[in-house]
């Protein structure tokens, strides 16, 4: 990214996430769901679920996934250049699974990320937390919980990025794709 | 100006891996990093990530190999790939022509990659020279030459028992000449700036110019692993000798074989590694192989990994050059 600006800074997110942690609580509570695995996505993601498993205070340790062997663009742009380990503690059948993200926009993470869950076992539900939302949706994926929606005015907006930084403090920090 | 490397693509990536010799440390260290992302992958319940699916690998192996074979394998349908292996006798009169012949044939049956094992030196690099764009070859063994992954699978074992190389000292143990599998650790020690390398060997299994190679070279055991932090035994290669350069397979093991008590000089959390297949009672006791210091095992399933990670970096590459080309 080119010049950057600061969207929502630490105290802001803390903020938010304390919200989403609420939201989630009630969501679990209506579905009757009592002790959920959390797995946060790489890099962000795991982030903002290592905050967000401290709020719902889960038993169970987080777990970490890695999507890059599952992205649909390796067929065009190879191998991603950050690879990390992917850990789940705990094994996922029939369990109750809260996947987090930093930002939802094409939903090909998402997509990415499910299939990799799904080589691990068969989880009972998958419920998806997002920081942040924002339009540009490609496939049919939406979230259960969000922290925050973009403005709609910058989201016309089709080279704008959303990246979150961290891990601590958090900021989310707008800029445009260079070139 | 160097010539361009046949491994590398215009921007540094690696399109065939034939040999560690002029791949940089960057590049040795990607390949590491990448590996621990694919070793959790025996992990999960489906022990497969789609990577190369729809990609067609075919092995070829020139001269007979269990391990490496079936690792490469496992490894290419870790990825999701097809794999073909091919068991072909190596003909030494019309090598050339039959080498090129196999590889028409299998190229207009649209593979993707070669992964190839052969007895002549070079073999690997002279397919990489033949096949068509978009064709990728890694080199699974070439006469005396090479094994790059199974250098960089011990770099691998290495760097997750020891973690930085710079304060390491390595020992690599018996016959060096004809071990392609000494050449790559060497190269890749080298380039991963290992703190002190060493060879322990009789003369007779020894180059002609042994400190060419990088190392401090000794013909004593007990002297040669003093405080090593890594002892590698290699395999003694009979099929590779002429003549006598041995006397006999026990006199070895009474000056090169490793018994725990010739360990003792090693550091105490020393680790023993050896490519495999073993030559028990000739290279080490089997109390050292199968003793606490050996890593021997965690080598064939960290192959495996190193193989994806290779595999994933060579496939990419070339998907990425098609797109290129399609946008041109």
């Amino acid at each position: 990214m080119s010049a950057t600006e600061i969207y929502a800074d630490a105290a802001a997110l803390e903020a938010v996430i304390a919200r989403m942690g609420t939201a989630l609580q009630d969501k679990l509570t209506q579905r009757g769901i009592i002790d959920p695995l959390m797995v946060g996505i790489h890099t962000g993601g795991v982030w903002v679920a290592e905050r967000l498993h401290r709020i719902l205070m889960l038993d169970e340790p987080l777990g970490v996934l890695d999507i890059s062997f599952y992205r649909d663009d390796f067929s065009r742009i190879g191998l991603h250049p950050q690879v990390r380990p992917s850990h789940l503690p705990v094994e996922v059948d029939d369990r109750h699974l809260i996947l987090v993200d930093d930002v939802l926009q094409t939903g090909r993470t998402i997509r990415a990320a499910l299939n990799s869950l799904f080589d691990y076992g068969r989880p009972a539900s998958v419920m998806l937390a997002v920081l942040v939302r924002r339009g540009w949706r490609e496939l049919p994926i939406a979230a259960d919980v969000t922290g925050l929606d973009l403005k709609q005015e910058l989201d016309r907006d089709g080279s704008l990025q959303v990246k979150l930084t961290g891990p601590d403090p958090l900021a989310l920090v707008l800029g445009h794709r260079q070139g | 100006m160097p010539p361009p490397n046949i491994q590398l693509d215009d921007q540094g990536h690696l399109k065939h891996f034939l040999t560690l010799e002029g791949l940089s440390r960057e590049l040795l260290i990607k390949i590491l990093d990448k590996t621990e992302g694919f070793l959790g992958v025996a992990r999960q319940a489906v022990k497969k990530v789609p990577l190369c699916r729809g990609k067609t690998v075919a092995n070829l192996f020139f001269e007979t190999s269990t391990r490496t074979r079936t690792t490469f394998e496992l490894a290419a349908k870790r990825l999701s790939a097809d794999v073909l292996t091919l068991n072909i006798a190596a003909s030494s009169t019309s090598k050339g022509e039959t080498l090129l012949d196999t590889l028409r044939n299998l190229e207009a049956m649209h593979v993707d990659m070669f992964v190839v094992r052969h007895a002549e030196s070079g073999a690997a690099h002279f397919i990489a020279q033949h096949v068509a764009p978009g064709v990728s070859v890694i080199n699974a063994g070439d006469g005396r030459h090479s094994h790059p992954t199974q250098g960089m699978l011990d770099m691998f074992t290495i760097r997750r028992h020891k973690g930085d190389f710079s304060r390491l000292t390595v020992a690599i143990v018996g016959d060096i000449l004809h071990s392609r599998v000494a050449r790559s650790q060497l190269a890749a020690l080298r380039t991963l700036g290992a703190g002190e390398v060493r060879i322990i060997a009789p003369r007779t299994l020894l180059p002609a110019e042994p400190e060419s190679l990088g190392a401090r070279v000794f013909h004593d055991l007990r002297e040669g692993v003093r405080d090593a932090d890594v002892v590698i035994m290699l395999r003694l290669q009979r099929e590779r000798m002429r003549g006598a350069m041995l006397p006999s397979e026990h006199e070895y093991f009474q000056l090169f074989g490793l018994t725990e008590e010739r360990l003792a000089t090693a550091k105490p959390d020393a680790i023993v590694m050896h490519p495999g297949p073993i030559n028990r009672g000739v290279e080490m006791d089997s109390q050292v192989a199968d003793g606490p210091r050996s890593v021997i095992l965690e080598q064939v399933s960290n192959g495996i990994a190193v193989r994806m990670a290779v595999m994933a970096l060579c496939i990419g590459t070339q998907n990425r050059l098609a797109q290129v080309d399609a946008h041109d």
